[in-house]
């Protein structure tokens, strides 16, 4: 059969969207957290640029919140006929079943699985694993290994987080969002070590998150990080501010977003899934 | 008397409901999610969707007797639309942790992918991601002639869809299949047709436009019927 492995095939480009209330927000550095709009105007430009998956993260989840965030997903499932993924504050089986219910196709799960590894198998259970994506937050401690974090990086746990990678697949995760607390936010790159090593360890998919600035860092994380998704915010973002404000115009929200001390390029997805291609690494859209 | 509708989506406990209602609404298509037997009789089409294991649904189908009801649909001639996990429940059996009957309606199994290629190369699994559905024996573009009239008309050769699964259909009469898939170095069934009973592996409601095509074709179909 006429099928070359050199070629990476069905990469996925996937748009985390953090939420606070009913607004999309994204954290800058040493400034807190932005407000950038309505998620919903961010997610149908996606949709129609061609983005693979939708990720949701409710990042304050504070149970009042809970309403809105329903809105939202449900507002999105009627629109969007792509997979969304919703995380951030999800405790139980019944948190789960409601965001499902919203419209959600799959959920991530953190805090809840450190604190109660079996509620990975319990919610494989009942919703089915590839519904049920582990979120793990690996911050660096020596040069070969990685504690997993809590709480968006702020809050130690002491697992290791090769033993928890391959924990949460033997207790039914469909599949692992890996995000690195050090280069999150940054611009510098993925942690590519970590991915590699991540995907090497376990048989179910894994999605690269934190770091990526540029196109280059996103084509490196497939090639060398046998990734098998990634996760991008501000990259995506920032395009599509920009294009809210027409094409090469300055942006208002930018100077605050985007200082000069940002490394963050903005990309369009189509830009992105080119020059992929041109990698070898090919996404939909890009594979005729 | 209960109010005819276009859809019954069959809810057995498995698998995310709402994104398939929401596509059928997004073609104009009145879906109820139910699991009484009457509402999925009286209605238009039948979809049968599902995520999870094999075992679970078929015992969750059985223990309420939809299996049954399943089989009468399809007696009737009724449009039966299955999804995924829903798909492969319409084979003779399956491999998945074990042996298990299906509701046996195409006579077939059920079989894991395989996680390791001919050449060594280890494949992850479940196959996640988006991939183009072909008939092998049609030109790269366009609509295959053998598409025509189904619910693929409207759909490219090559076009891609969303896949979710670790299992793939092996149907034994091959005339069923309408498209197959390629992942790693295998290829599989991902769509068949037998009489009015039609099988995705892929999620149409999760597969943006190109999914929206079939739902599209299948309100076509249900509204030329209920015409």
């Amino acid at each position: 059969m006429k099928h070359s492995l050199q070629v990476l095939q069905n990469r996925r480009i996937i748009a985390r969207m953090d939420i606070k209330g009913s607004n999309l927000v994204k954290g800058i550095h040493l400034e807190g957290l932005r407000v950038l709009g309505d998620p919903s105007q961010f997610a149908k430009y996606y949709y129609e640029q061609g983005i693979d998956e939708l990720v949701y993260m409710d990042i304050v989840a504070s149970l009042y919140n809970r309403n809105s965030l329903h809105d939202i997903i449900r507002k999105t499932a009627q629109d969007i006929f792509i997979p969304l993924t919703v995380g951030g504050g999800l405790r139980t089986v019944d948190d789960m079943r409601q965001v499902l219910r919203a419209g959600a196709d799959k959920v991530a799960i953190n805090t809840a699985a450190i604190k109660n590894p079996q509620i990975i198998r319990e919610a494989a259970k009942c919703f089915g694993s590839s519904t049920i994506v582990v979120s793990i937050e690996a911050k660096r401690v020596s040069k070969d290994k990685y504690e997993a974090y809590i709480d968006n990086g702020r809050e130690k746990t002491g697992i290791d987080v090769f033993e928890w990678a391959q924990r949460v697949v033997a207790l039914g995760a469909g599949e692992i969002l890996l995000t690195s607390v050090d280069q999150e936010g940054t611009g510098k790159g993925f942690d590519v070590y970590l991915v590699n090593k991540v995907s090497q360890l376990v048989s179910i998919p894994v999605i690269a998150s934190g770091g990526a600035g540029c196109k280059e860092h996103v084509g490196e994380v497939f090639v060398a990080g046998c990734a098998d998704a990634v996760c991008l915010a501000s990259l995506f973002h920032y395009d599509f501010l920009r294009q809210q404000q027409g094409f090469g115009a300055p942006n208002k929200q930018t100077p605050f977003m985007q200082n000069k001390f940002s490394r963050i390029q903005d990309i369009s997805i189509p830009t992105l899934k080119e020059y992929l291609k041109a990698k070898k690494v090919v996404c939909r859209g890009c594979d005729r | 008397m209960k109010k005819r509708c276009d859809v019954a989506i069959v809810d057995y406990g498995l698998g995310n409901l709402f994104s398939v209602q929401n596509a059928c609404k997004k073609v104009g298509l009145e879906a109820v999610i139910t699991s009484q037997k009457d509402v999925i009789h009286a209605a238009s089409c039948v979809i049968l969707p599902g995520v999870g294991a094999f075992a679970d649904a078929m015992a969750a189908l059985t223990s309420s007797g939809l299996d049954q009801v399943l089989g009468e649909i399809v007696v009737d001639g009724k449009t039966l639309f299955c999804l995924c996990l829903g798909m492969q429940l319409l084979m003779s059996e399956s491999q998945e942790f074990g042996r298990h009957k299906g509701l046996n309606i195409i006579e077939g199994e059920v079989l894991p992918l395989r996680a390791l290629t001919d050449a060594g190369v280890r494949i992850k699994v479940p196959h996640v991601g988006w991939n183009g559905i072909f008939d092998p024996d049609a030109d790269k573009k366009g609509s295959p002639q053998k598409w025509q009239g189904t619910l693929l008309e409207d759909v490219q050769n090559h076009e891609p869809m969303y896949f979710v699964h670790s299992y793939c259909v092996v149907p034994r009469d091959k005339r069923v299949v309408l498209a197959e898939t390629i992942y790693g170095d295998q290829q599989f069934c991902s769509v068949l047709q037998y009489g009015n009973i039609f099988g995705c592996q892929c999620h149409p409601e999760k597969s943006a436009a190109a999914g929206l095509k079939i739902y599209e074709k299948l309100a076509q179909k249900i509204r030329k019927a209920n015409a």
